[in-house]
């Protein structure tokens, strides 16, 4: 690996020598000298006067896309339970799906859980591809990653998504790592870009930047998908497809990491993708005595609570609550903001609710330019009031 | 800046290197050598848009450690505290990023490598990865690679796994209770509803979260000393670990961004005027209107 000096043409003027930035070109004989250094950086190509320098680099090109059909979707399951992200995900890849005039299929791996396919279809597999062994029970990064892979290497996919869970983004990168793919991580957008590639829109910077990335250079486009975001279909328990069952082939070398045990935590998970309606306070909310009108107004209205980073780290809410770029994304009918100011962090994680409602004393707060509507002033006066008008409305 | 890189046609890194391997063979030495892994990344909380431009306004905002990077410095050199051993702290970027491994330095690690050169700029996750496992490679044989689960500006959780899988190693990720057992690891691996213990043969792969430990500050005479010019910082580039220019930095890159922008947020929106109550009342109206409540 090495660039190759023409030495017919080389008039041994050194330029080359003084442009190396890795001191990898001699001069023997008034000539260059080209040694184990070098790595094919070109930095000498341009300076040479006479053109004498050339690459052995290939360059690089775009694959082409024939060659690869099909958006396929990690089917995460624990305990047989199908993980409500993937739902999610199906929705997402019919979308693209039917604008690539390709067709979606799902990758369910673990033990005992054929019947799970029944779901997958209904929610829009029209395959579904079905590894099971017992290694495969409860999810290893090695035993999951080599036969995703291998299923990738055989059956060529167009795109592979998978959540952006603790399985998915253990799983995702080192599959996209094997196989040398583009991969982008906890992607809040998916599109069909002109060109067919995939357009993958996610936050950057703690959710003060937006980016689109594509991956231009191999196949399947790799993506992990935010929980919560995308809209699964209304499922369809008519819908039938392709079950396509695989014999799973392990190495030994596989099987080297053990799960010895699981452990369950009551780390009381909250509905915040079934609540219509969301109360969420932050920092000017001022305490647990006013979390207590958050709560009453949530009840009354039916909704989940919910609280900024702030508010967590306060200890005001459990951290299970917590909404933003950190914590969870929601996207309710309805979200009402309580003394919050909207930190970026925070409003990433509230952008596609519906309707929006700030309420908050400082009329520069940034949730403000947010809302669909605003109230400006004491929220220790407003929420109780709402909870009233509320209570009284309903009354009616 | 320290400069690594030789013109001798040898790395000079790897020189080294070899000889610690051949000190090895003769006497197996004591404790685990330890890799961590380290980004040096801009304060995230500080970061602002222009306004005007929608690009990053990066000027004047704080480099550090990135946080969980921070809690995988602590447990290796908690872990060499307890089994013996050494810490090595490993970063690709810029060269102010040795700034970054001056404070590791002064946190506990023994030495520490800083990658960088020019064709390393724009590296995606899996250049990046590429790039510090061709080093990673060099500083064979060790025990142990730890390294935060994600940096706080790209929010990734990727390089862990991607290094992992090019050298072979097993991983565990969002780990928040790690043990040393002879030639294996045990730890606790934290899942959506609770956790899993897992065990997996050394030599391996851990990215760490926040709760894990608290980092100790540096000291100050630590922070002095990793100033001096012979401080054990090894600063080398992409001839020094034979990193191939199109396997680094973008063009090694497999993704490419496209577009940025700042998040469009702003709604239209009524501003409901009065006193409490009225506000109240005014609301609740809207919102039956529109059948949410």
């Amino acid at each position: 690996m090495a660039v190759i000096i023409d030495l017919d043409q080389c008039t041994g003027c050194g330029l080359c020598r003084k442009n190396c930035p890795y001191g990898a070109i001699e001069m023997v004989d008034r000539k260059p000298v080209v040694g184990g250094r070098c790595t094919s950086c070109g930095a000498c190509i341009e300076p040479c006067p006479v053109e004498a320098i050339t690459t052995d680099l290939p360059p690089r090109r775009p694959v082409d896309p024939a060659a690869y059909r099909g958006v396929w979707v990690l089917a995460e399951q624990r305990d047989g339970r199908v993980n409500q992200t993937v739902f999610e995900l199906l929705g997402c890849a019919r979308g693209l799906a039917e604008k690539l005039h390709q067709e979606v299929s799902a990758v369910l791996l673990g033990h005992g859980v054929e019947n799970l396919a029944a779901d997958l279809f209904a929610y829009g597999a029209d395959r579904v591809f079905l590894a099971e062994d017992e290694s495969l029970a409860h999810y290893r990064t090695l035993p999951y990653t080599r036969v995703g892979a291998d299923l990738i290497r055989e059956h060529r996919p167009n795109i592979f998504l998978l959540g952006a869970t603790h399985l998915g983004r253990d799983l995702a990168p080192r599959i996209a790592r094997r196989l040398n793919l583009g991969l982008t991580a906890d992607c809040t957008g998916l599109e069909i870009g002109q060109d067919g590639g995939l357009l993958q829109t996610r936050p950057a910077f703690g959710g003060n930047v937006m980016a689109t990335i594509v991956s231009p250079y191999a196949r399947p486009q790799m993506a992990t998908v935010r929980p919560g975001i995308m809209q699964a279909l209304t499922p369809d328990r008519n819908r039938r497809g392709e079950l396509v069952k695989i014999r799973p082939v392990l190495a030994p070398d596989d099987l080297a990491a053990r799960v010895l045990s699981v452990v369950k935590e009551q780390r009381a998970r909250v509905d915040f993708h079934q609540a219509k309606i969301i109360v969420a306070g932050g920092r000017g909310v001022g305490g647990p005595d006013g979390f207590r009108l958050l709560q009453e107004l949530a009840e009354v209205l039916g909704a989940e609570l919910g609280g900024t980073r702030v508010a967590v780290e306060e200890g005001w809410i459990p951290p299970e609550r917590q909404i933003g770029q950190t914590g969870r994304t929601v996207r309710p009918e309805l979200y009402l903001a309580c003394g919050l100011s909207g930190a970026i962090q925070h409003r990433a994680g509230i952008l596609d609710s519906r309707y929006i409602v700030s309420i908050n004393r400082d009329p520069d707060a940034p949730i403000h330019s947010v809302a669909d509507f605003r109230l400006i002033g004491d929220l220790f006066k407003i929420v109780p009031a709402l909870t009233r008008a509320v209570r009284d409305a309903a009354a009616r | 800046m320290r400069s690594g890189g030789s013109a001798s046609g040898t790395p000079s890194g790897a020189r080294e290197f070899q000889q610690e391997q051949t000190m090895s063979e003769e006497s197996k030495p004591k404790g685990l050598k330890i890799i961590v892994l380290i980004k040096q990344v801009p304060d995230t909380s500080e970061v602002r848009i222009d306004p005007k431009t929608g690009t990053l306004m990066r000027e004047g905002v704080a480099s550090i450690i990135n946080p969980e990077d921070r809690h995988g410095l602590e447990e290796a050199v908690r872990i060499r505290e307890k089994h013996g051993g050494r810490v090595i702290a490993v970063s690709m970027g810029p060269p102010q990023a040795v700034d970054a491994l001056t404070e590791a330095l002064a946190m506990g690690a023994d030495e520490a490598v800083l990658l960088t050169d020019r064709f390393f700029a724009g590296a995606d996750t899996w250049a990046t990865a590429f790039t510090l496992g061709l080093c990673l490679e060099q500083l064979r044989p060790f025990d142990l690679v730890i390294a935060g689960r994600q940096a706080i500006d790209g929010d990734t959780a990727q390089i862990g796994p991607q290094v992992a899988e090019g050298l072979g190693l097993p991983q565990v990720t969002y780990v928040r209770a790690l043990e040393i057992k002879e030639d294996r690891l045990e730890a606790e691996r934290v899942l959506d509803d609770g956790f899993e213990k897992i065990e997996a043969p050394l030599p391996a792969l851990v990215t760490v979260i926040g709760n894990i430990n608290r980092p100790r500050p540096p000291r100050l005479p630590g922070l002095l000393a990793a100033c001096e010019p012979q401080a054990p910082i090894r600063v080398l580039d992409a001839a020094d670990i034979g990193a191939r220019a199109d396997q680094t930095g973008l063009s090694g890159s497999y993704t490419r961004v496209i577009k940025t922008f700042s998040p469009k947020v702003e709604r239209e929106g009524e501003t409901i005027e009065g006193e409490a109550e009225t506000m109240a009342r005014t609301l609740v109206l809207r919102l039956r209107s529109l059948n949410l409540i």
